[in-house]
């Protein structure tokens, strides 16, 4: 037989050793590894300098047209169509409306995460589209009323967007619980619009309606085109947040349905209260991915006539007394898409982390 | 002794997973206040036997008379049984995203309709009962599998059931926890609640059944009071049961 003393626990060893020492152990570990390191290293040097120097250092950034002298970018184009890359053609006296809507936006976002009363939440979510649909097309309380025609740019993107989120989401889990429904009638119906529309192409979909709507609708009706376009992206992000909820319903084990079932808990409480919260949170990452791509889908409406910020660039390229601007109005809207996309994703990160530290 | 009232009546009960027969005419009666202990080799139908009581499983044949109530496919029907049946599984199932004190509550507060105020008081008394009050705002995956199971069932308390269902709930946990799971029951057990029990835990059978149920292939083989029952097995399937268990 032997016996052992208890061992006193020690601390671990130091991981700072320097900076030389991490360079070293990170960067030229070996002769593969520094060859690698170096051929990044000119990667970056022949990128970065020429692009800071084409943006930044060269740059002209005020002045007229005549006065361009440096060969870097000429942002005195993005300056000078800035109010109608973000507004459209909304009429300028009226720019502080939608300008309103981002500051409530901005700040309901931000306040969400820390509301804690789940009826003022609800409230909240119901009153804010409301509020900002009214201030945005006026109509009530004196605002004076702008039709959608005009409306357009980035303005005209976030909305679209924000909509077809919005809109799709309940839409999406209601699909995705019809599809695991045990009523055959109802499965199948969520099973061949969940099928179809991801079988197609949102393009397709715009089309179809822009032109199908107005044919269910022919008495009169006014249908307009954004309406139609909204609809259509509505749908079409409907389907795709069906296949991401399901991928979070799959996920949860049965004992959870077995142990709401047996406290005695109705359908709709069990999965309300016990299955979609943590189907739903597995679920963010993916559905931030899809409402990132939605976002960037949202271009397409320039198809069926709709003057998002891209279009907006395009349109502003052939402006006679503007030609030649092309490259710094796509940089200015490629930059502005990736600060939107960037945004949600690290948005949805602050969440994620919110949930995990809960637990 | 059919002087005392009948909490569980199921007779002739039988079901069918596609093609498998999982349980044979099935009969079970059980009294107000009676203990059973129900076992059984691997996929004897102990588990889907139990599970039809309160409909997580449906059967095809035979009836099942719950407290007065015969079980029939009907919403209502089904949820005034299940209100009056505790379930706590092998697995604990608690709500990983609730805390402790607000998986005890859900069913109270929205199953019972009992003002949320109330509905801590119970829950807290409960936690003190199982001796666990202390963690009342952690979060399931924070407490040990012993704990996980006391919270289980002091969740299933909350709602005052006449009936207590138990599978398997302490074969998941490491063996330091067994004992302070069977002590809690022990102790639901001597205040004459209705509890079935489907456990290999000998010990726990002898000191609190009234009577052990043998279960195999889908059918009841064999009944008696604990002490006849693992001294004296009559057939010999039980007795080749009895060896495995106690062999090791
Ligand atoms: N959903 C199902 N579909 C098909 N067969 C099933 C299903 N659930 C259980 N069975 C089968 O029914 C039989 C009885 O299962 P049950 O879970 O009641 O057994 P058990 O006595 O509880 O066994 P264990 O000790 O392993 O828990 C098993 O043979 C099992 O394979
Ligand atoms: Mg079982």
């Amino acid at each position: 037989m032997a016996t052992y003393t208890m061992k006193e626990a020690k601390p671990a060893p130091t991981a700072n050793k320097g900076i030389i020492f991490w360079l070293k152990e990170n960067l030229f570990p070996d002769v593969k590894s520094s060859l690698f390191t170096l051929f990044g290293l000119y990667v970056i040097y022949s990128i970065v300098p020429p692009l800071l120097d084409w943006m930044i250092f060269n740059a002209t950034w005020s002045g007229t047209q005549d006065e361009v002298v440096n060969s870097g970018a000429r942002w005195i184009f993005i300056i000078e169509k800035f109010d109608q890359f973000m507004y459209g053609f909304y009429p300028e006296s009226l720019h502080w409306r939608p300008n309103l809507v981002a500051i409530i936006s901005i700040v309901f976002v931000f306040s969400f995460k820390y509301i804690k009363n789940l009826k003022v939440k609800i409230a909240g979510i119901l009153l804010f589209p409301v509020v900002c649909f009214v201030l945005i097309s006026g109509g009530w309380f004196g605002l004076e009323v702008v039709e959608t025609e005009k409306w357009g740019g980035l303005m005209l993107t976030i909305l679209v967007a924000a909509v077809g989120i919005i809109a799709s989401f309940p839409i999406g889990v209601v699909l995705a619980l019809g599809r695991q429904s045990n009523m055959p009638i109802l499965r199948t119906l969520c099973i061949g619009f969940i099928e179809f529309v991801r079988g197609v192409p949102l393009i397709t979909i715009l089309f179809m309606a822009s032109v199908l709507l107005p044919l269910f609708f022919h008495d009169g009706i006014e249908f307009n085109k954004l309406l139609r376009a909204l609809i259509g992206i509505t749908l079409f992000q409907a389907a795709y947040i069906a296949e991401v909820v399901r991928g979070g319903l799959q996920a949860i084990p049965k004992g959870q349905y077995e142990a709401s079932e047996a406290l005695g808990l109705s359908y709709w409480q069990g999965m309300i209260l016990i299955i979609l919260p943590q189907a739903l949170k597995i679920s963010i990452p993916n559905l931030v991915g899809s409402f990132i791509s939605l976002f960037k889908d949202t271009t397409l409406v320039l198809i069926i006539g709709l003057f998002d910020i891209l279009a907006m660039v395009t349109l502003t390229n052939s402006d006679t007394n503007w030609l030649g601007y092309e490259v710094e109005g796509y940089v200015f809207v490629t930059m502005i898409y990736w600060v939107c996309c960037f945004s949600m994703s690290q948005y949805s990160k602050s969440i994620e982390r919110k949930f995990n530290t809960e637990h | 002794m059919s002087d005392q009232e009948t909490m569980i009546k199921m007779k002739d009960v039988n079901k069918w997973y596609g093609d498998f027969h999982v349980l044979k005419d099935v009969n079970l009666d059980i009294k107000k206040g009676e203990k059973v202990v129900i076992c059984g080799p691997s996929g004897s139908g102990k588990s889907t036997t139990i599970r039809c009581l309160n409909h997580l499983e449906k059967f095809q044949e035979g009836s099942i008379n719950i407290n007065g109530t015969e079980l029939i496919e009907d919403v209502k029907v089904v949820r005034h049984i299940r209100s009056q049946v505790g379930m706590v599984f092998q697995h604990f199932n608690l709500f990983p995203h609730l805390s402790v004190l607000e998986n005890l509550l859900i069913a109270p507060t929205w199953v019972h309709n009992k003002p949320r105020k109330e509905a801590i008081e119970t829950a807290m008394y409960y936690l003190e009962r199982v001796k666990i009050a202390e963690q009342a705002h952690k979060y399931p995956n924070q407490l040990s599998g012993g704990q996980q199971q006391r919270v289980a069932i002091a969740r299933c308390l909350c709602i005052n059931p006449e009936i207590m269902l138990f599978d398997e709930p302490t074969s998941a946990l490491d063996p330091e926890m067994v004992s302070e799971v069977l002590d809690v029951m022990v102790e639901l057990a001597d205040e004459g609640i209705t509890m079935i029990c489907v456990t290999h835990e000998m010990g726990f059978a002898k000191k609190v059944a009234d009577r052990v149920i043998f279960m195999d292939a889908g059918q009841v083989i064999e009944e008696n009071e604990p002490n006849e029952f693992f001294d004296n097995p009559q057939s010999d399937r039980l007795k080749t049961f009895l060896e495995q268990i106690l062999s090791h």
